[in-house]
């Protein structure tokens, strides 16, 4: 679908915006330290660990494919470094690189049954996810690791190094920074979001559909392990099922910044608004002191409505 | 003048092409039969009324959430909120019925009526409000685990006694009623469904939408049914999770994994997540595999640390066994969309 490039406002973006600037003065009027630039800082680094998901998950999504494998991704990302910090010596150093290397691992593995198996990436990262659980259950031995963070770990994810802003949103900052340029400057990041709206289109002009489905995976795979890294750095602990409260919310902002389900189209920016949007919902929820149940109500009905409100599909009239 | 036209090779003809579309059903119930035979032989017990019992209120759990997934995915669609009916449904159960016959059987119709609710507004979301099944799905599968948790803060509750064991004995010593209470689902709500106009129109939809429209096959009305009936299968379910646990828990994490699991119960009963082909005997067969899995890995004194890999490793072939079909493929373009 062509869309006129220059002169055309993002929808999507605008409205997720406009949520945002609406939740902040709803919650300033409600109590003035959520207009605080501590709280504000303190929501933008929480933000950071769904960035770095939603970014992986932004790359699959565009492509047409989804991934269900982000729990236990991000699962493994925080237990092999800190399984690789517990070792000491020169393995606690490449603790993180080690992480990113397993994800990146299992997401080759995602794409190469997506690109060349043909199996729906919904039911195949489905059950490396299961793998992934398997291989976890098994390497802690059902108990909780005893392992730490490493100071690098430590550093990238809670430190505050440059004017106060976190490390970990400076983090984010850069790789978002890299994928905008990707996707916007590459032949590699154009097929992408080709390959969103018709593989076989990409196929007919000698494009390597294949190798580009296997990319998108791998850099999702590494997203999320390296999330789970710095979940990790936070929590000063890797644990069982760390990965969960991450799935929906990361598919949701990355809707919610105007990618549809469905690839082909979205950009970056909104998927960073879909970002703060959603972690600011859950923050101020929670805040509020709304119980669980009213929460999920409400952000529930929450994504419908912004979904109502721009996200609606084409009415089939042919 | 060709040899169709001779009733014996066209009976050969309509023989081969049933086959052929119901390939994947067959496969599914071939290997479930396969795996029931080892579990119930190397089975310490061996084949009592109990053990069949046991593995079949197991079963029929995650095969009734399953149909209710296959009616969307027949449309092409998705319901990831099916767990979270689910686990509604269970909630509600466990606090409305109870009490006289009159009002176990008032509680019941309630539980059936909130699934169809959940079903309805998840209809309405999807065919009205035009949002792609996944994540509108997903979304109301956060309202409806909110609800859910709202009737139950903490897990409690009961229910009625003498319908519990209704639901969860045998009937004569033998058959699990629960197996009845399936089968009763399938044969009362999914074949006139699959034979009446509607369902015909799920399936037309699942091929082509677009197609189906020109044609002027009701769309709107058919998406909207599937989504109705898969509420109402997940209340069943729910209804029957009641009985056998005798309390309810809004358990998030229980109707996430029934919601993943009903996905790929469908996928290897034979029905494709594109839409437009299996059904739900297929989806029934399926569930019954991945749950007979877990209980050979049980029978086999599997390590329990090692069962969820082996379990993992057991989805991930079986959803790629269907990678044949790619050896058969001529053209490479027909291997993309």
């Amino acid at each position: 679908m062509m869309q006129a490039r220059s002169g055309r406002v993002d929808k999507a973006l605008v409205a997720a915006a406009g949520c945002i600037v609406a939740l902040v003065v709803a919650g300033g009027l409600y109590d003035r330290n959520f207009l605080s630039p501590a709280y504000l800082l303190q929501q933008l680094q929480v933000a950071a660990f769904l960035g770095v998901v939603a970014t992986g998950v932004m790359l699959v999504v565009v492509l047409g494919h989804i991934d269900l494998s982000i729990p236990w991704v991000v699962t493994i990302g925080g237990m092999m470094a800190t399984a690789a910090a517990g070792r000491g010596g020169w393995a606690s150093g490449l603790a993180i690189p080690f992480a990113v290397a397993c994800g990146v691992g299992i997401g080759i593995g995602n794409g190469f049954g997506v690109a060349y198996l043909r199996v729906p990436s919904m039911i195949f990262t489905l059950a490396t996810n299961a793998i992934a659980q398997g291989l976890m259950v098994i390497h802690t031995g059902g108990f909780a690791p005893e392992d730490r963070a490493t100071p690098a770990m430590h550093f990238v994810a809670v430190e505050r190094s440059v004017l106060g802003i976190p490390n970990a949103v400076v983090v984010w900052a850069v790789l978002g920074a890299a994928v905008v340029g990707v996707l916007r400057r590459t032949s590699f990041g154009r097929r992408i979001y080709a390959i969103g709206n018709s593989e076989r289109a990409v196929y007919l002009s000698r494009g390597n559909v294949r190798h580009v489905v296997v990319a998108c995976f791998a850099i999702a795979g590494g997203c999320s392990a390296f999330a789970g890294v710095l979940l990790a750095g936070y929590a000063s602990k890797a644990y069982q099922a760390m990965g969960d409260p991450y799935l929906l919310p990361a598919i949701a902002a990355v809707v919610l910044g105007g990618t549809p389900i469905l690839g082909g189209r979205g950009s970056y920016l909104g998927t960073i608004a879909g970002v703060i949007l959603v972690t600011l919902l859950q923050s101020m929820l929670s805040i509020v002191q709304m119980s669980e149940a009213g929460r999920q109500v409400i952000y529930g009905a929450v994504i419908i409505l912004m979904l109502l409100v721009y996200g609606r599909g084409a009415k089939v009239v042919t | 003048m060709t040899g169709r036209s001779d009733p014996a090779s066209r009976r050969g003809e309509d023989l081969r092409y049933w086959l052929a579309a119901q390939r994947g059903p067959l496969i599914a119930a071939g290997l479930f039969a396969a795996m029931f035979a080892l579990f119930v032989t190397e089975h310490p017990a061996g084949l009592s009324a109990s053990v069949v019992n046991t593995a079949a209120n197991k079963g029929v759990l995650l095969a009734l959430v399953a149909i209710a997934q296959t009616f969307p995915v027949v449309t092409g669609g998705l319901d990831l909120s099916v767990g979270s009916v689910f686990v509604l449904a269970n909630c509600l159960a466990s606090a409305v019925v109870a009490g006289t016959s009159l009002q176990v059987g008032l509680g019941v119709a309630g539980v059936l009526a909130c699934g169809v609710s959940c079903g309805a507004l998840n209809g309405v979301v999807v065919v009205f409000g035009r949002l792609q099944p996944i994540i509108a799905t997903l979304a109301t599968g956060a309202i409806y685990g909110g609800v859910a948790l709202w009737l139950r803060p903490t897990p409690g509750g009961a229910i009625d006694e003498d319908f519990a064991d209704l639901l969860t004995g045998s009937a004569g010593e033998l058959v699990p009623v629960s197996l009845l209470v399936l089968a009763a689902a399938v044969l009362v709500i999914w074949v006139p469904y699959r034979r009446s106009a509607v369902g015909r129109a799920a399936y037309a939809i699942g091929s082509s939408e677009q197609a189906a429209y020109m044609s002027g096959v009701p769309v709107a009305r058919a998406k909207f049914v599937a989504y109705l009936l898969a509420g109402l299968f997940a209340a069943i379910a729910g209804l029957l999770l009641t009985c056998l646990t005798d309390s309810g828990e809004a358990n998030a994490v229980l109707g996430g994994s029934y919601t993943l699991s009903s996905v790929a119960a469908v996928v290897v009963g034979g029905t494709s997540l594109y839409g437009g082909s299996g059904g739900a005997i297929g989806t029934l067969f399926g569930a019954f595999v991945l749950r007979t899995i877990g209980d050979l890995l049980f029978v086999f004194d599997i390590d329990a640390l090692s069962q969820p890999l082996f379990l993992g490793v057991v989805l991930l072939v079986s959803v790629s066994l269907g990678s044949f079909r790619l050896l058969r493929v001529t053209r490479r373009l027909e291997l993309y969309r």
